[in-house]
């Protein structure tokens, strides 16, 4: 076995380039490059955790604006809502009141046109009478001879047409 | 070498290379061998790998990714075991993890068939071993540092009956004194059993496949069908080897951090 027959004359050649070659990684490497690459991913790690933490906050934020926006959008459309029924309101009320007053002057034309018919009806009645009179008297003063008075053929005319 | 014949444990030989035999420090022999070859292209590939992906982007590309998937892995590790206090110690234990992987993962690669011999560094004990006592002198450096000689009740677990000290102490400090060993040993030894089994199975294939048809239906095919299973199982083991070093150096760094 080399490892052990050579013993004596390599160890001190092994161990003195040993300590060079680990002492060259260990200071070139180890105390050189790691702590840059170790800065490096730390500062990364830092710059993700800051990006994830803005990230979050605007969320946060762009949230309570949609809160704000909803409870606002929702307050309007209440507000719409009751304008509109206030206006139904009034409008149901201006129609009942013009209807009321339509119905009045209907029923008014009404009255004056069923009072103006009794008169009209009256009149007419009136006037059969004396058309009736008169022809009752012409009849009996040509029939009979006689010459009826005016006022006596009325009475008569009248009994009979009204019973 | 004989012909047909394949010695498992070869591979494992450290060779001089580029005539730097006798190179010297302090009268230590410090040659440059295929071993420390190895290790200069592990740390070459690591730092390609890592700075190819430090480009720092805010939006990371693919490699980028795949280097802070590695660097976020050792984090959490660290993060789980010690806790928000094991961030000071991601580049050590994070060298530690990748060097060993890399190591271990490169020593797998078949990049024989274009010529070159990879070597894996981490099955050698003495490389282990060392790596296994750098970690055990931070635990003790952290830890006589931050508590003083109060480093000393990480021996005597919560709720010990004053009677069961005596017998308890010693019991916990061995256990504390053999992990450098166990860490060690432990990479060492699933490596080199795993490239040592690699290399019998390659043995069988090649005599068997001299041997005739016979050997080479009874033999060198199911060796040769079993060593593609082998191979996913190293590279598994390869990443595990690493992880567990680097778990294991966590949660020693822990007693020393925390405590209990």
């Amino acid at each position: 076995m080399p490892q052990i027959a050579q013993l004596a004359t390599t160890y001190s050649s092994q161990i003195f380039w040993l300590l060079v070659f680990f002492g060259l990684v260990f200071f070139v490497v180890g105390r050189g490059m790691v702590p840059k690459v170790m800065a490096t991913v730390d500062s990364r790690d830092k710059q993700i955790a800051a990006d994830l933490a803005a990230a979050d906050a605007a969320r946060k934020a762009a949230d309570a604006q949609e809160e704000a926006w909803r409870t606002q959008a929702s307050r309007q459309r209440a507000e719409a809502q009751a304008l509109i029924a206030t206006a139904k309101a009034e409008a149901a009320k201006a129609a009942e009141v013009r209807l009321v007053e339509a119905n009045r002057a209907i029923d008014a034309r009404l009255a004056e046109a069923e009072a103006r018919i009794a008169a009209a009806r009256a009149g007419a009645l009136d006037e059969i009478e004396t058309v009736a009179a008169e022809a009752a008297g012409d009849i009996v003063s040509r029939l009979a001879g006689l010459a009826v008075d005016q006022d006596a053929a009325r009475v008569a005319v009248k009994e009979l047409l009204h019973g | 070498m004989a012909e047909g014949k394949v010695d498992p444990v070869h591979q494992f030989t450290i060779e001089p290379l580029f005539g730097t035999d006798h190179l010297a420090l302090a009268g230590y022999n410090i040659a440059f061998t295929n071993s420390a070859l190895w290790m200069a292209i592990t740390a070459l590939v690591l730092v390609v790998f890592v700075g190819g992906g430090a480009k720092q982007a805010q939006v990371p590309g693919r490699w980028q990714m795949a280097v802070e998937s590695f660097t976020g892995f050792v984090d959490d590790l660290l993060r789980s075991n010690i806790g928000a206090n094991g961030r000071k110690y991601l580049p050590y234990v994070f060298s530690l993890f990748m060097f060993i992987l890399f190591a271990n993962v490169l020593g797998l690669l078949p990049l024989a068939l274009i010529g070159l011999h990879p070597f894996t560094p981490t099955s050698h004990f003495t490389v282990t071993g060392v790596l296994a006592i750098m970690s055990f002198s931070i635990v003790l450096i952290v830890g006589f540092a931050k508590h003083g000689f109060h480093f000393f009740s990480l021996f005597v677990p919560h709720g010990t009956p004053a009677l069961m000290i005596p017998i308890i102490f010693p019991i916990e400090l061995i256990s504390f004194m053999v992990r450098p060993f166990s860490l060690g040993l432990r990479l060492f030894v699933a490596m080199m059993a795993g490239h040592v089994l690699l290399e019998v199975l390659s043995g069988f294939v090649i005599s068997g496949t001299n041997g005739g048809a016979l050997t080479f239906g009874i033999a060198a095919l199911p060796s040769f069908l079993l060593m593609i299973g082998i191979c996913a199982l190293e590279l598994l083991v390869a990443g595990i080897q690493a992880y567990v070093f680097a778990l294991l150096t966590c949660v020693y760094l822990n007693d020393a951090e925390n405590l209990h």
